[in-house]
Order: structure tokens, then sequence, then C-alpha cells
């Protein structure tokens, strides 16, 4: 896992509520074995029509946005568990998702894969993307050190929260499964001694 | 202090809280894969250099990606193929419990851990899909995990994990004739939206939960994911005891004994605390279709489809009603349907197969429709044979399939085509959730039966007497 530390970049803006993964990364992509390439086809049927062209007007495909930033509609990646969403989003070159709400499986999988999932209030996000609208070339900074994230235009700067341990390990570029292997001794002490084993 | 079924059991599997965050390592009894989110999962652990910690805690099947024709052939489309094998692959490279293509055991995974007794009350459960959430009617912690985690578990059997907050949802009173576990929890979805329960463990209490059989307590579990919660869960009782005891994995002899009085403790003590409580009464509900990409977008029936969204909401929810062909305001009434689909791990359960079969009996399916209805399982697939449903069906020209996931997800060949209405009991209408531009209206399997006779969407009342 790459590690995270400051992020300055313009951001491609989503203003759709309620993406589901099956948007991020339809169900007949997850047919790979491996975690690579998922990228090329991040919302792929938003992205291109049925004959594999262009759809006009999406955001993905219009040349005013770029950047490693996605800002989304409320509720963002509910629906199925797949990680593939989240490998998607990373494989298409963006570092941060920003949104006022995100389920709860899609921020773990975003986490675990050097993703960060920002939340921002639904009043934030809004005025964010007003100013994307506005002029697509704004520069966003995510402080993940400081917990911070601002826009150098505006006056205020926000902060976030995230919880202590998966900060540690974004800005280290360390995961769950290196800490949790260090625990074995724990565990099995756990084992030998459960009020019901199954 | 009083405490509710879910504190009783993510305490008990705890192995450490972390100081300073609010994590804790959190002990996985039972771990389900499949063929879609473990091949990675494999892969990394292998990169790693690390074993599989505790092989025979895992049980895997094929389901996601199978065909639901001629599965005693070799898969035809070479990537499902390839996926497939590896799963045989690395199941037997590593020694796990395989129910592959072929096996009286195969079915979907949130079918099968049921019925064979792998799923069992106060246990921890996990799987890398969201659905997982089916297996908490047995009152048991289950959720759908990433493929990271799904490395995690197989690491470790433990992942690292915040406790989320603690909701009940209370249904009180009789439900109406005709109204199934579908509707309620299409209900219940309907009031709190797709995002209404992030960040919460539900738990279904109220007498009319308790009256629902194994199957429906599944179905209405089964769709917790779909306002966000992390998954749902009903305290076992009698009807639970009943359906676990003597499946081929369910403790037996003392050992059942031993088990059932530890289940017995496994309630919400009065005075637990939720962070959130809320109350429905189950005369309010009936029978419910959705018109829109969400599982939010419930309606009853016979209800019309409302036009007077939020401003804030609009934007999306006429996204989302051009994607389906619908105006605000209209009723479904009348709508001609071109596929009915009875299927997936919320509704192919052999209860379901009964209800579909007893009113399709001595009737015929529309022409204009073409109906599929997949079993869950070898298992439901076998039973429906050994009770005749398969006549029945084939005579009201139903097609009935081999078990798999199929048209819920269009990973194979099962898809519904663009454009055309589909009536399906699975859990999601997302687009293209059942084939790019597909149009998917979520029902009971009871309404699913009715439309595919009738060819188009009917108030199912008439039929009830
Ligand atoms: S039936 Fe559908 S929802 Fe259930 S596990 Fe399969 S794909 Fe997922």
């Amino acid at each position: 896992m790459d590690k995270f530390e400051v992020l300055r970049s313009a951001a491609v803006p989503l203003p759709i509520e309620n993406i589901d993964t099956d948007q991020i990364i339809p169900a007949r992509f997850l047919k790979a074995t491996s975690r690579e390439g998922f990228g090329e086809n991040l919302f792929r049927d938003w992205r291109y029509d049925s004959e594999g062209s262009p759809i006009e007007g999406f955001a993905l495909n219009d040349s005013r946005y770029a950047g490693k930033i996605l800002v989304a509609g409320k509720n963002f990646g509910c629906g199925s568990s797949r990680e593939h969403a989240a490998w998607a989003i990373y494989d298409a070159g963006f570092k941060v998702v920003i949104s006022s709400y995100f389920a709860d499986i899609f921020k773990g999988n975003a986490l675990n894969n050097g993703l960060l999932p920002l939340v921002v209030s639904d009043e934030m996000l809004q005025r964010l993307f007003v100013q994307i609208e506005k002029d697509p070339k704004t520069e966003l900074i995510v402080d993940l050190p400081a917990q911070e994230f601002y826009v150098p235009l505006w006056e205020e700067r926000v902060s976030f929260e995230i919880d202590p341990y998966k900060k540690e390990c974004l800005i280290n570029g360390y995961d769950d499964i290196d800490f949790l292997v260090n625990q074995k001794e724990a565990i099995e002490a756990y084992e030998n001694n459960r009020p019901w084993a199954y | 202090m009083a405490k509710s079924l879910f504190d009783k059991i993510w305490d008990a599997h705890v192995v450490k809280s972390i100081p300073g965050g609010g994590l804790d390592v959190f002990y996985i009894d039972k771990h389900l894969i499949h063929e879609v989110t473990s091949p990675q999962a494999f892969d990394e652990l292998e990169a790693r250099n690390l074993p599989l910690y505790r092989k025979e805690q895992i049980v895997a099947t094929a389901d996601h990606n199978v065909p639901t024709k001629n599965q005693h052939l070799p898969i035809e489309e070479p990537l499902s193929r390839m996926q497939v094998d590896k799963l045989t692959e690395n199941c037997q490279k590593f020694g796990v419990e395989l129910y592959g293509l072929g096996h009286q055991h195969q079915g979907i995974v949130h079918v099968i851990g049921p019925e064979l007794g792998i799923t069992q009350p106060g246990m921890t459960i996990v799987c890398g899909d969201s659905h997982t959430s089916t297996h908490g009617a047995f009152g048991a912690i289950a959720f759908g995990i990433g493929t990271s985690q799904v490395t995690q578990v197989m690491a470790s059997q433990c992942l690292l994990l915040s406790r989320p907050k603690r909701m009940r949802v209370t249904v009180d009173g009789e439900l109406r004739k005709g109204v199934t576990a579908k509707d309620v929890i299409l209900y219940i979805i309907s009031k709190l939206g797709t995002g209404g329960a992030t960040g919460y463990f539900v738990e279904y209490a109220g007498s009319a939960i308790r009256s629902l059989s194994m199957e429906g307590r599944m179905t209405v579990c089964n769709m917790s994911i779909e306002m966000g919660a992390r998954g749902g869960m009903i305290a076992p009782d009698e009807t639970t005891f009943e359906y676990v005891k003597g499946r081929k994995f369910a403790p037996k002899g003392e050992e059942w004994e031993k088990a059932l009085a530890y289940w017995r403790t496994l309630y919400s003590e009065e005075g637990a605390t939720f962070e959130e409580d809320l109350t429905y009464f189950a005369e309010d509900i009936a029978p419910m279709i959705t018109y829109g990409t969400n599982p939010g977008m419930g309606i009853a029936l016979n209800a019309s489809i409302p036009d007077n969204v939020p401003v804030s909401e609009k934007v999306s929810f006429d996204k989302s009603l051009k994607y389906m062909g619908f105006q605000p305001g209209e009723s479904l009434l009348g709508k001609e349907i071109n596929y009915v689909f009875i299927g997936s791990c919320t509704n192919s359960r052999i209860e379901d197969l009964r209800t579909v079969a007893s009113f399709v009996k001595g009737k015929h399916k529309a022409r204009n429709v073409e109906a599929i209805i997949v079993p869950g399982s070898k298992l439901v697939e076998k039973q429906a044979i050994e009770e005749g449903l398969d006549k029945i069906l084939a005579e009201a020209g139903f097609e009935l399939r081999e078990p798999g996931c199929s048209a819920c997800l269009a990973m194979n060949e099962d898809k519904i085509p663009a454009g055309a209405y589909c009536v399906s009991t699975s859990n999601r209408n997302f687009e293209g959730r059942q084939g790019p531009g597909a149009r998917t209206l979520l029902a009971s399997p009871l309404v699913a039966a009715i439309t595919a006779v009738e060819g188009k969407i009917v108030d199912i009342t008439q039929y009830l007497n």
C-alpha cells in the first residue's frame, strides 16, 4: 500500500446520491482473479454506451475535469461488498473520495486499500459541487497528518475524523493483516478460553 | 446493566480491545467463501507467505458465477470457468471444504449455511458478500466483508472492528393476508431509506417477526444491508431451535443440550439500550413493489409513485425514474412485465418455491412473460422434485433451473435484456443489476407468481380469498 500524507489536487464531481458499487464496477467485470486493471471499467455503464463509445456529459469523460479526488453525492458506495469497487477507483488514479456519507463496507474497503473516504457536511459538499462547476481547476488540499481538508481559495479549514489506528496505517502504508498476525498469542489464548466454542 | 442480544454476542467475541481508538480484535467462528471474492485473498496470503490459520472454520461454494443450465458440463464461459477452477484449486491447496458445482451441498452461500446447520445461534459469521446478514436470522452476528478482510480472517480468524451502534426495529401485530416477510422488509427499507441504518446493527423484534418461519426471518435479515445496516438479527427461539435440530452440522446428543442451554440466554434483556428504537405495525404493511433503482424506492402494490420528493433528492430521483421509464405520481397497476425471476439468497428457499407452486398450480404463465425459477441450493432443488413442485412449475410454463445466484446479479448468462421489465424476488434493483439496461421491480415470490400468470402488475387482493 502506498503512503499517504498531503494531497493537492483538482477534483472530479459526481453529484449523484446513493451511488452503489454495482455502478462503480458492474458485476460482469468481477471475473478477474487478480486485483489489477479494474480502473478501466470504473463506472462502465455510465461512462460508455453498449457499443463502447464514451457517453457525453459523464464527468469522467469530460476533459474539464481531472485529478486524484472524486467528489460524490451522499451515501456513496452502498450495496454490494465487492472490494473491486475500491480497487477500480484507486486503479483509475483516485486517492480520496469526498462525500457527506459513506456506506460502511465501502468505507472499510477503501481504507484497506490506501483510498481515503473523507466525510464533509452536506452543506460543504454542495459548496464543493458549485465551486468545481464554476472552476474545474479548483485545487483541494487533503492533509492527513493534520486531519484537515481545505480549498485554498476559501478561508476556513475543516477537520475530518478518522480512527487514529487507521490514520497511522494510511500514513505508513501498513494494513490490518500485519497487525492481526502479530496478535497470534492473544488469539490463541482466546480460542482456548471461549465461552462457547463452535 | 441490561444487555442487548447484539452486545452479548459481540462481547463474547472480543479477543482484546485496542487502547486509544475504538477498535476490537474480533473473533470469527465461521467463514464462508465463494469464487468471486476469494481468489485475491488466497493470492495475498501466499504473497505474504502466511498459512491459512483455521481451515476447518471455512466452507466454500461456487455460486455467483455458475451457469444454471447443464451444470454437469464444463462451464462454457472462459472467465467464469477460470474463476470457479481457481476456487477449486485454492481449496485443494489450502485444505478447505468445498461444495463445488455438482456437489450435493452446492448452492448460494447464504442458503447452504443455514440448511446444513453450519449457521447457529450465538456465532459470528462472515463472508465476502454483503448479504451475509441473512444468517443473523438465527441470532448470530453475521455480516459481509471485503476481500482484504477475507485475507485477514484467513490469516488470523479475526477482524479489527469498531462496534456498530444498535438499532431495534419492532414490527407488532398480525400480518394481513398476502403480506409476506419480503413485504415486511421492503416496507421497512422504504421507511428508512437506503442509508437509514448505516453504522447500525439491527435487531428485528415484535410479534409479527416472531410469527415468521425461519425462511421468512432469513428474508428479512438478508435485506438489512439495503438500508445500510452492518447486519440484522433476530433472537433465537423455539422456531429457530426446531429448524437447526437434526441438520447435518448441528450439535448432536449431549452437545445439543449444552448448545441449547447457551442459546436460550441469547435475547435482549428488558431495558437494554438501543441508539435507535423504531416500531411499525403489521396492519399498515401491504404487498410491496419497488419502482426505482434502489431498494428504498418501494411502495404498496396499489399505491402511486411519489411525486413530491424533496428538492435535494430530485436529481437522483428523476435519473432513477428515467432509467425505469416511469413517471412521478403514476400507478404501476396494469404495467406489462416481460420477465419474472424467482431466486436469489432472499427468496429461493423451499418455502418460496412452495408458495409459487401452490399459486400457479393449474394455471399458466402469460404469453408475454418468461418465468425463471432458480432454487437456492442442490438440497432445495432435490426437495422441490421430491414434492413434485418441478412438475407443477413446468406445467405452468415456469422454467426450473439449477442452483446459483443467476439473474440476481447477472454474472452468468442469465441476464434481463436492456429496457425489459423484470419482477424479481431478489434484493437489488440497481441500474444494470440484472444486465445492462435491465429494469428490475423487487417483490415477494407471491407477487412475482401472480405477475407471471397475469403478464402485468395487478392488485393481488382479488386472489387472496
Ligand atoms: S443471490 Fe444475489 S445477493 Fe445473494 S449472494 Fe448471490 S449475488 Fe449476492
